[in-house]
């Protein structure tokens, strides 16, 4: 895989993660683009479209879209399962996923990709390893909550 | 669970994050961000040592502004610094900062590559998680540097956890993806192999995917892994789906790692015959599987299923050796092409398309084409209809070809305008290529023009004028047929280019029917001309001069036309320039000087159709010409033998040109005949193993080569060929430079020395075959170690064959190992010299040229090239201080030559007298050959007959 881009109906960027090295200005044209393009396709299409020589996979959940780039060689119905079981893991995680869960806590959607896809790649498609890995972590941090003793900003 | 109650609520970050989401403009967001971007400046440069907590939420809230697409300039020291925390929370928001916001600087770069090292020194699992996490998503060179080292080591070692060793192949791979150099090959990659066994399917997960990548490079370092990999399969589509426990996915049993294991395979050729048994039947339960009702009502199900399904189906037809199931793949995928899911009738039309070129199924697919052909005219979505548009295109064979070329024109009708222009150029390929009759072919291009005119390329009607123009059947047919089309009240401008063009031509041959009489054909075209753009315009002006030659009848309407003023004064220069010069060339040229310079059109040489280029260009090189391929070897068998060559429309004169006698040019005598098979066929006719001829100026680069060693002997847009050699005595040494000016890898890359007999015996050329694969921009080296046995004359020839795309190349230039590479210079005094010289005076050992030097003499350049010839400049020696006296010995393993050398330059007449005397005459025959191209052009294919093509005054 390429790279996985998260948006909303309303085509803002939730979630970018790139496995090839690209400059921020063509990461920045690529996302436009394929937010553009995949924005203006009806719902009853096919989730598989060709994209410069890429493979483009995608599927809307609620609000949000998940698209993936994919190459000539790769397996399009079991990039759309890596879709599903990452949205998966985050319902688990967070318990009923919604978009805000994702806007608010970016960052564990970022550590949970991690667990779940590396370099582009899958590493463990197990749920039960993937947030058994991301749960140990949360046990890890120490309680501490900022508003006893640090300012909001 | 409420999302704040997981992990650590950083309050301050879901503040600020609400803040700008409350943000009513663009303005406004950027405002507050600013704010925030103030604070968090202060924060970091303040007094107050900042805690960690503080530090990571002043990082996560910097990564959230880089994330919504704002620019972060500061920060990533605060970021490190957190990489050596022992909080792990504190140390996962580093890291995320430091893969998303990757940095060059090379002092942060050191900090961070410590942090990591001493995170995966720490044997603490979570951290080492961290720390290849980082490498794997950053992935940069200079990771690679530090850690592709140590990574196998991780991966292979005993005590790894399951999750680490996860992690670390898929960090492998992706360093391996970005620097392939600095992963070192060695004893790890057996052990890696044998994860494929492991119990832990995370594990075997991961690991394929590593071996996948790195058995493409490597297959010989890999290749036990086809049959861990058989049996890994075997127990999993075999397993009940609650066996894998967590690692079933809706009933299906691991599907990522079945998709990855079949990949894995197909990076090889079908196994060995015990191996083989064992994944046949693997893949016939898949197939089986298939056939049977559902588990779930779930897509989820269904697609999983179907993955892996389609993944052997890739494999069924890579290795394209086993009929009975490529004939059920075909079977089950043309189930897909009616299925109701979109999903699977898109992959079905795409999966067919490389099904279509097994010689197996071709025949198989054939039979779906009624369904295909639907499809093209019920699917709702483009790009299910783009599938099936490829897949007709793949399924086109002779037996189908005017069926499916009249389903794709009149799909062009309400086709989307995306694909508009890809249909064209298939639908022309297609025509040029089946055409058995040609008369199908001009009127399939002119419907096409009818049709879609704005999408025909220039390319395309370039084509059908090369087309009709080398074949003299068509051409009659053509002129009454652009005729014809050219009376429709509108037409398309590139109907009246391709109309102006052919009856230019061959507008005489239905000259002879009152209908359309020569003024009717001009008035016709004319009847255009004020419509058009100025390019078709000045073609119609071209097309008018050869009426005047064509039809004498109507020679003053057309002078009448271009000496009008909208023509003499046009605004526009070409076409004022050509509105004189024909008006003058009509007025002044007799009928023969006017038959001279209109003269018939020689036929067009072979060369690849511009419009399958196009195609490729259009498509990406891989994934037309494949097809392409695969077909051309298979025509043989399906189309029922190769394309019959159209016969050579130069060697026939043009009947019909005589038969008018309207005073017609005659027929082209210059056109060169086409040496094989006919234009129509150039396309296809380049079969892999004959050596190219010698590519084009590869004798002038070779005669530059006689007298240097390093350079650049040859170079197209694809490929440069650069030389590096070294000579002493009778041996030499050549490194042969292969560039890729591209940026695609060439495959099958395969350079090869080509010696005749005669040649072997006399030079022995030794050399080592080099990589199959050539990176785009990258370069590979060839030795060629040399040893001249016995004099020689002829050169070896280098070809070079390989894959670019999906094309063959094949490029063949003469390489310039010559005799005189091992001449080594004599020194000797000016009596020695003559005193030899006159001994070798008998007429076998002298050999004497008197030839016009193509430049201005350069005393200095002529020495250099004494010189660089191999031989001694010997100066003061000739009594004529204009002469140039050489000598030298001739090293090979049998013998040794002695050559003495003059040359004289007689400068007023520029005509010199170059004398030889050698030992023995072969060897004087041939340095004549080699010193020729430098001074003169002197060459000759009889032995021993030096002179007998130089032509010069003086020599006469």
């Amino acid at each position: 895989m390429q790279f996985m881009l998260l948006f909303s109906r309303q085509g803002k960027l939730r979630l970018q993660k790139w496995y090839v090295p690209l400059s921020d200005k063509e990461k920045k044209k690529i996302t436009r683009e394929l937010v553009q393009t995949v924005l203006a396709r009806k719902p009853k299409m096919c989730s598989f479209l060709e994209w410069r020589d890429l493979k483009i996979v995608y599927k809307r959940y609620a609000s949000l879209y998940f698209c993936c780039a994919i190459e000539d060689q790769d397996n399009e119905l079991i990039t759309l399962e890596i879709i599903h079981r990452y949205v998966e893991l985050l319902d688990k995680y967070f318990g009923s996923v919604c978009e805000l869960d994702i806007i608010f806590n970016f960052e564990k959607a970022y550590f949970i990709l991690d667990e779940f896809l590396l370099g582009g790649e899958v590493q463990e498609t197990s749920k039960k390893n993937v947030l058994k890995a991301i749960e140990q972590a949360d046990l890890l941090q120490e309680p501490r909550h900022e508003f006893f003793n640090v300012p909001v900003y | 669970m409420p999302a704040v109650s997981k992990g650590d609520g950083m309050r301050g970050l879901a503040v600020f994050i609400s803040d700008i989401r409350n943000c009513k403009s663009k303005e406004a967001e950027i405002k507050r961000i600013n704010k925030e971007l103030a604070n968090i400046r202060s924060k970091f440069k303040g007094d107050k040592a900042l805690d960690g907590y503080s530090k990571k939420k002043y990082v996560c809230k910097l990564l959230f502004i880089f994330l919504l697409g704002h620019d972060i300039d500061f920060g990533h020291m605060e970021a490190v610094n957190l990489l050596s925390s022992n909080r792990y929370t504190e140390k996962q928001i580093g890291y995320l900062f430091i893969s998303v916001l990757v940095n060059s600087n090379s002092e942060l770069i050191r900090l961070i590559n410590n942090a990591i090292k001493n995170d995966l020194a720490s044997r603490n699992p979570t951290f080492m998680g961290l720390a290849l996490h980082c490498i794997a998503n950053v992935g940069s060179r200079e990771m690679a540097e530090a850690f592709a080292g140590e990574i196998p080591k991780i991966l292979v070692a005993g005590d790894t956890m399951d999750s680490v060793k996860q992690s670390a192949a898929l960090c492998l791979l992706r360093l391996y993806r970005t620097s392939p150099d600095l992963v070192p090959m060695g004893d790890w990659t057996s052990r890696v192999v044998h994860l494929l066994n492991d119990q832990h399917l995370g594990v075997v997960t991961a690991a394929t995917s590593l071996i996948t990548t790195l058995a493409q490079k490597n297959p010989e370092e890999f290749k036990t892994s086809v049959s861990l990999a058989v049996s890994r399969l075997s127990r999993i589509v075999t397993s009940a789906s609650t066996d894998l426990q967590d690692y079933t996915y809706y009933f299906v049993p691991a599907p990522w790692l079945s998709v990855k294991l079949l990949r894995l395979l197909q990076c090889y050729p079908p196994p060995d015959p015990a191996v083989r048994g064992r994944l046949t039947e693997c893949l016939e339960t898949i197939l089986n599987k298939a056939q049977e009702p559902p588990k779930s009502k779930k897509v989820q199900h269904s697609n999983a299923k179907n993955a892996v399904l389609f993944e052997a189906i890739s494999l069924i037809i890579h290795h394209d050796s086993e009929p009975n199931l490529l004939v059920r793949a075909c079977n089950q995928l043309g189930q897909f092409l009616q299925h109701r899911e979109t999903n699977l009738r898109y992959l079905a039309l795409e999966s067919m398309c490389t099904l279509a070129s097994s010689e197996f199924s071709h025949e198989a697919v054939k039979t779906h084409i009624e369904t295909v052909i639907n499809a093209l005219k019920t699917e709702r979505d483009v790009s299910v209809r783009q599938r099936a548009v490829d897949l007709l295109y793949a399924m086109c064979d002779r037996s189908n070809a005017q069926q499916i070329v009249a389903e794709m024109l009149s799909y062009l009708e309400t086709a989307d305008y995306s694909i508009r222009e890809e249909i064209v150029l298939k639908v022309a390929i297609l025509a040029e290529k089946y055409a058995v009759d040609y008369t199908w072919y001009v009127d399939t291009i002119l419907n096409l023009i009818r049709i879609a005119g704005d999408y025909v390329s220039e390319e395309v009607w370039y084509r059908v004028i090369q087309i009709v123009i080398n074949r003299d059947d068509v051409q009659g047919y053509a002129a009454k047929t652009v005729f014809e089309a050219l009376q429709a009240p509108a037409c398309h401008e590139n109907l009246v280019k391709v109309g102006g063009y052919i009856l230019g031509e061959f507008g005489n041959l239905i000259a002879g029917d009152p209908r359309s009489s020569p003024l009717i054909q001009f008035n016709l075209l004319h009847s255009k001309f004020h419509l058009c753009s100025v390019p078709t315009r000045a073609l119609l002006l071209s097309t008018y001069i050869k009426f005047v030659n064509l039809f004498p009848e109507v020679k003053t309407t057309i002078q009448d036309v271009l000496r009008s003023d909208s023509q003499l004064k046009n605004a526009d220069v070409e076409l004022q320039q050509r509105a004189v010069e024909y008006l003058r060339l009509s007025t002044v040229a007799s009928t023969d000087i006017l038959a001279t310079v209109l003269e018939e059109m020689p036929p067009f040489p072979e060369r690849e159709s511009s419009i399958l280029a196009k195609l490729k260009k259009k498509k990406g090189p891989s994934t037309v010409t494949d097809l392409e391929e695969a077909k051309r070897e298979r025509s043989a068998d399906v189309n029922g033998g190769p394309e019959p060559a159209p016969a050579s429309a130069a060697s026939t004169p043009s009947p019909s040109a005589d038969l008018l006698g309207l005073g017609a040019a005659p027929p082209a005598p210059a056109g060169p005949p086409p040496s094989s098979g006919g234009l129509l066929v150039d396309v296809f006719s380049d079969s892999p193993s004959a050596v190219a001829p010698l590519a084009p100026g590869s004798e002038d680069n070779f005669a530059r080569f006689v007298c240097k060693n390093n350079g650049v002997l040859f170079e197209n847009q694809l490929l440069q060929i650069g030389l590096k050699s070294e000579f002493r005595q009778n041996l030499g040494r050549m490194f042969i430079f292969y560039g890729n000016k591209t940026s695609t890898q060439f495959l099958n890359f395969t350079p090869t020395l080509i010696c005749s007999d005669d040649l072997q015996t006399n030079l022995s050329l030794q050399t080592k075959p080099v990589d199959p694969t050539v990176d785009g921009g990258a370069q590979v080296q060839q030795v060629v170690n040399i040893e001249c046995v016995s004099d020689f004359t002829e050169a070896p020839v280098l070809n070079i064959q390989f894959r670019y795309g999906g094309t063959f190349q094949n490029v063949s230039v003469k390489l310039p190992i010559t005799l005189n590479k091992f001449f080594q210079p004599t020194e000797m005094a000016s009596q020695d010299f003559f005193q030899r010289w006159k001994q070798l005076s008998s007429p076998q050992q002298e050999v004497q040229n008197i030839f016009k030097a193509k430049h201005p003499m350069d005393t200095e350049v002529t020495k250099a090239k004494i010189i660089g010839f191999g031989s001694a400049l010997l100066e003061d020696v000739d009594p004529n201080p204009a002469n140039f006296v050489g000598a030298g010995i001739i090293h090979t393993r049998t013998t040794q030559i002695g050559c003495l050398l003059r040359l004289e330059p007689n400068l007023q007449a520029q005509v010199r007298l170059l004398e030889e005397r050698a030992s023995y005459a072969r060897a004087v025959f041939w340095l004549w050959c080699g010193m020729g191209p430098k001074w003169g052009r002197l060459r000759s294919s009889e032995r021993c007959v030096p002179l007998c093509n130089l032509r010069c005054p003086a020599d006469t």
